[in-house]
């Protein structure tokens, strides 16, 4: 963007000194003027929800650059060495090439500590900025047409993402990180019928064997960065296809979009986020540890550490893992069929398929056909809300389990008290949280009703001739008003026969999810009902 | 109460099986070992004080013992309902319950905790010597052993081995079954590390000098000073509790922080 | 779909008496079941520009100025800071103090450098830049109706140019090609693992055979049984193990095992294993039933061994059984007994496979 910033004067005037003519002879060779009049000033609404997928794509761009002066030093081979370098606790012991230079990236090269460091941090806060993100897409209804197709485009890079956090995880070779591959050969050899072959191809033989690193390097620095990049350039082409959404306010409707231009105060806003989100990583790389290796060793089948945990974005599949109940595996027909490994793989499956899909899902239920540029305050969705904190409270169950050991020695319980407590909160959690917030939504739109037909309480009393005491209510303007009632009301579908006068079952699960969706529902406050209570007002 | 066990529940439920001839059998065999111990003691593990001093001190120990200890562990110390036998367990390891403040027990509950220590040094040695008198045990350990000049790498290597699974790989303490855990061992005293890893106190498996040698629990302890006096080069170390102080840190401060300067970039300036 | 048949308009929500259903913005597509009443509230419009104190007070502005440049050479400052301080910082071998030092200033530098520049960037943007917001118009994203109907027709000429749906045979014989030519690339990724190996078979068997003697990990040297005192907890790999040349690792991820001793009449052993214990010694495999993790956490008071990746636990006094976590299978346990010499050996292989449960897993 940077290079077009001087672009737009030069289409008119031809004589702007060398800019000018830089920029000529640039756009007589690529048409990058049409690009900046397309583009130069394109409305981007202001809001700090709209900056979470900014952080994404930032750490995105930090990520790829700490990680390629890491390409600089590390090796990803599996061959084994006696380890000569500056740190005194593993001189002399046998480990890969990969873990040994590793730790000459972090103990012998200026700075490569930090470059680590900045690495590890950013891809954590690559993956929880997306999941942030999504969070905002989803309770705000951004996902509805005509942005379906880009929510599973998101969605498909949060996977992505998971699995380039955890291929990078696997290379330094170390004891963590081998004991999460051992995780990863058990669960695969969990699965029937082809588990033990997948697991002896994927590790080139018995595990771990000494391919391993190898190609989870080329999936990590090529295959899986190559597609996440194509996948972001479709994921903002649709956003520019689409254009921004907006919350509800005064003056916005679902044919505009307010906002500031992008030449120039989003892109100052935008370029300087950029800097900010990479100067708080660096500070973060430079005050914290993120995964001493060192300490770890090199990975031996034989030794673990307490507290082998994976990264917090693998944390909800090692979760469900441990809270499988015990005792479930069989040998059936002359076969091991491992449902500790099945059940948890299956139930992660279907919450991914379930959120992967749900743009599809809910305008089924809905019938809504309409495009939506508006976003929902979540309170005006009370059920997809609902839904949401259900599959919050799920997740946040199966995540807080794989640190069932920790919470045991910090909060001093017993782990199968922790265990058996999450196992509980996992089933039953969801069904509180949903309903719990189904009634929340519900009480805030009736708020937002009293507060649009009798204003703010202004806690200012006041007695009247009569004798009666009243509390003045402060009245809300217009256009705080309009925020408040802007909302739709929907009704569920309904029944009808089709042509041959029947209707089918599949119509009727229909029009039952629909009334589901739709019964708990609170209109918004129309003309008359304001008049009316400007009428009894005073 | 099936949960609280004693840190000892192991040999406390053993000792209430027991029938009373049974024990006094124990002390006669405990006596007989002492009067003969007491002949041949002069192996790595023995006391280095002189008779005529310890004589003195033991007595003393005797005088404590019964005053602080006897509630539970018997007056010939030979353990009762509450408290296991403590005849044959060694200087070293009333040197290490003592001597950090686990013994004497606060309160029943998964494991003893360490404490403020209850005693001075000389009643510690006194007690210490008591209990040693009964019975050979595993010694105080030597001087050369405790110096943390050993080979810090194959220190570091047994102890993944050996002790990492408990205790985690930089020594940050872990989780075990039914409310007990293993401690942290940041600033705990090579005396008391080797004492631990020789009389296996509490849960904690004994690791006598055929599995580890004495020069081996020297270069363990060589790496657990080097980590306590070398701190991260990468920083603050989280508690060195792994992935999950680090997805928390990231969570709370580092999306926490993002997230704040979001809403000042996209706040009205004014 | 159904919305269609249902929408009608004598159709009426809870909540209001007159409505009617919003026609969608978008010319003739379908509308859904959003209802708005009649007496809805209109939109009033953008509210007025409210401007900001550097728009009013140019003293102000000057001050904003100021903090942006600031901001800007105090960017430059940092960036500079961090040259020096690789420099000033270098990493002293065996100094993991220097490394602090060197990471700690190098990172300071760079996030002042960074942070500065990025807030300086966005208070210029807040405080100084032009203020207004501005609209743009969204249009429906499908493609007009003359653009859909060029792009049928352009499909259509292609159609006809081409005789693809007429030759239906070259174009069932192309897809059919299509579908044939990646199968070579799938069957190419059997070379992934060797050709020569049998999955099932190596899981099958550890590096234990009858005579082998247990050895301490990692130095190797064989134990005796002596040397194993009540309340014990051995590492234990194969003797030999510690020196092979190839496959160490992959033969120790399948035959470490953690050796124990108890009292004999602590240990309740299976009628059929009475002989597979030495005095209380008892040896078990170290790799977890569930997926695999070294299950070390031995507590010697009450004999169980603790998993620290999923919480499985094992009672060791019981022929090490499952009693909590994911886990089904016991731990297999390897029968032992003594050589001429004391010393502890192995009576076979172990006699089930160990680790994580698989397919083919009898």
């Amino acid at each position: 963007m940077s290079t077009t910033t001087d672009m737009k004067p030069v289409a008119t005037k031809k004589s702007g000194g060398f800019t000018g003519a830089a920029a000529n002879y640039i756009d007589e060779r690529t048409s990058v003027s049409t690009a900046v009049k397309e583009l130069g000033r394109k409305i981007f609404p202001d809001h700090w929800s709209f900056l979470l997928g900014e952080v994404a794509l930032y750490s995105f761009v930090i990520i790829l650059l700490s990680g390629s002066f890491l390409t600089f030093f590390f090796q990803a081979s599996m061959a084994e060495v006696q380890y000569d370098g500056s740190y005194v606790p593993l001189k002399g012991v046998e480990m890969s090439v990969a873990m040994a230079s590793s730790l000459d990236i972090s103990f012998d090269v200026r700075g490569g500590l930090l470059m680590r460091q900045v690495h590890h941090w950013a891809a954590l806060l690559f993956v929880a900025s997306i999941g942030l993100h999504m969070l905002r897409i989803y309770f705000t209804g951004a996902f509805r047409k005509p942005r379906e197709l880009n929510w599973v485009i998101g969605f498909v890079l949060f996977i992505l993402a998971m699995a380039e956090g955890f291929t990078g995880y696997s290379l330094p070779d170390d004891l963590l990180s081998g004991n999460g591959l051992r995780i990863i050969d058990g669960m695969v050899k969990g699965i029937p019928v082809v588990g033990t072959w997948i697991s002896f191809l994927l590790f080139g033989g018995e595990f771990p064997g000494t391919d391993i690193v190898g190609r989870l390097y080329s999936l990590h620095i090529l295959l899986l960065p190559a597609i996440i990049v194509a996948l972001i350039a479709l994921h903002l082409l649709f956003v520019v296809v689409h254009k921004h959404t907006q919350y509800p306010g005064a003056g916005r409707t679902d044919t505009n979009v307010v906002g500031y231009p992008v030449l120039p105060v989003y892109a100052a806003k935008a370029g300087g986020f950029f800097f900010i989100v990479f100067g708080v990583v660096m500070l973060m790389a430079s005050f914290f540890t993120i995964n001493p290796i060192w300490n770890y060793g090199p990975y031996d089948p034989s030794p673990v550490s307490a507290g082998t945990q994976p990264d917090w974005y693998i944390g909800f599949a090692d979760g469900a893992l441990r809270l499988v109940p015990p005792g479930l595996e069989w040998v059936w027909f002359g076969h091991t069929w491992s449902f500790n490994i099945l059940i948890p793989l299956t139930v992660i499956g279907i919450f991914i398929a379930t959120v992967l899909f749900y743009p599809f899902i809910e305008a089924w239920i809905t019938g809504d056909k309409r495009e939506h540029h508006i976003l929902d305050r979540p309170r005006n969705a009370p059920t997809r809300t609902a839904i949401g904190a259900a599959g919050v409270t799920f997740y946040a169950g199966l995540w807080a389990a794989a640190s069932s050991d920790i919470m045991a020695t910090h909060f001093k319980l017993t782990m199968e008290g922790v265990i058996h407590t999450l196992q509980a909160v996992v089933i039953l959690g969801p069904i509180f949280a949903y309903f719990i917030t189904k009634r929340v939504c519900l009480a805030l739109q009736k708020k937002d009703r009293e507060i649009v037909l009798h204003g703010y309480e202004s806690g200012r009393i006041v007695r009247l001739p009569g004798g009666e005491y009243i509390e003045v209510h402060q009245p809300v303007d217009e256009y705080e008003r309009w925020k408040l009632v802007s909302y739709n009301n929907y009704k569920p579908l309904e029944l009808a026969p089709n042509a041959q006068g029947k209707v089918s079952p599949v119509q009727r699960v229909r029009a039952g999810l629909s009334r589901w969706f739709f019964e708990d529902r609170i209109a918004p406050v129309g003309t008359k009902e304001l008049e009316e209570s400007h009428g009894d007002h005073h | 109460m099936p949960r609280t066990q004693k840190p000892t529940n192991g040999r406390t439920r053993r000792t209430g099986r027991r029938s009373p001839l049974a024990s006094v059998a124990l002390i006669a065999i405990g006596l007989l070992f002492t009067g003969g111990a007491y002949a041949m003691i002069s192996t790595s593990t023995a006391t280095a004080a002189t008779e005529t001093a310890s004589q003195q001190t033991v007595s003393e120990g005797e005088k404590l013992f019964a005053a602080n200890c006897a509630t539970c562990h018997g007056l010939s110390a030979d353990g009762t309902g509450s408290g296991p036998s403590l005849i044959g367990v060694g200087a070293a390891s009333v040197d290490f319950q003592v001597g950090t403040g686990r013994m004497p027990l606060q309160a029943n509950g998964p494991q003893a905790i360490v404490k403020p220590v209850q005693f001075t040094e000389e009643q510690t040695a006194a007690l210490t010597a008591y209990v040693a008198s009964l019975a050979p045990g595993p010694g105080i350990p030597e001087a050369e052993y405790l110096d943390a000049e050993g080979d810090a790498a194959a220190g570091a290597e047994l102890f993944r081995i050996n002790c990492a699974m408990c205790h985690n790989v930089a020594g940050a303490g872990g989780a075990l079954t039914e409310g007990k855990y293993a401690p942290a061992l940041d600033g705990v005293t090579p005396q008391h590390i080797y004492e631990a890893m020789v009389t296996g106190p509490q849960n904690m498996p004994v690791f006598n000098d055929m599995n580890v040698s004495p020069e081996d629990k020297r270069d363990i302890i060589t790496y657990l000073k080097y980590l306590e006096n070398n701190p991260s080069p990468g920083g603050f170390a989280l508690g060195s509790l792994g992935p999950v102080s680090e997805g928390l840190f990231l969570w709370i401060f580092g999306l926490g922080a993002i997230v704040a300067l979001t809403v000042w970039i996209t706040a009205k300036s004014n | 779909m159904a919305s269609d048949e249902t929408s009608g308009k004598d159709l009426t929500a809870a909540d209001s008496s007159s409505v009617e259903h919003v026609t969608a913005a978008v010319g003739t597509a379908v509308v859904g079941t959003a209802v708005v009443a009649r007496d809805a509230v209109a939109n009033p419009g953008f509210p007025p520009h409210r401007p900001r104190i550097t728009d009013l007070d140019p003293r102000a502005e000057k001050r904003a100025e100021r903090t942006v440049y600031t901001l800007f050479y105090l960017s430059i400052v940092g960036s500079i800071f961090a040259i020096a301080a690789y420099m000033i910082f270098p990493i002293v071998p065996e100094d993991p103090g220097s490394v602090r030092l060197n990471n700690l200033f190098i990172g300071v530098g760079l996030a002042l450098a960074l942070l500065a520049l990025g807030i300086g960037a966005v208070h210029w943007g807040k405080a100084l830049m032009h203020d207004e917001e501005g609209s743009d118009e969204r249009h429906p994203v499908r493609g007009s109706d003359e653009t859909r109907a060029r792009a049928v027709e352009i499909f259509q000429e292609a159609n006809t140019e081409s005789g693809i749906g007429r030759r239906a045979v070259i174009r069932n014989s192309l897809i059919g090609a299509l579908v044939v030519f990646p199968l070579p690339a799938v069957v190419l990724f059997r070379g992934l693992a060797p050709q020569d190996q049998d999955p099932v078979a190596l899981l099958n068997q550890t590096m234990w055979k009858k005579g082998t003697r247990l050895a301490l990990d990692p130095s190797g040297s064989p134990i005796k049984a002596s040397d194993v005192t009540l309340g014990s907890s051995f590492a234990v790999i194969p003797e030999g193990l510690a020196d092979l040349e190839h496959g160490r690792l992959e033969e120790k991820a399948k035959a470490a095992v953690i050796l124990v001793r108890m009292k004999p009449e602590d240990l309740n052993q299976l009628p059929e294993r009475a002989t597979w214990s030495y005095d209380g010694i008892v040896a078990y495999s170290k790799i977890c039933t569930h997926v695999g993790c070294p299950v070390g956490l031995y507590e010697q008071q009450t004999h169980h061994l603790l998993c620290p990746c999923h919480q499985s636990q094992f009672d060791v006094a019981d022929h090490a059984k499952v009693i909590f976590g994911p886990a089904k299978r016991a731990l297999p346990q390897l029968p032992i007994a003594v050589d001429s010499e004391g010393y502890l050996i192995a009576q076979s292989d172990f006699l089930e496979p160990v680790g994580p449960s698989f397919w083919e897993r009898q």
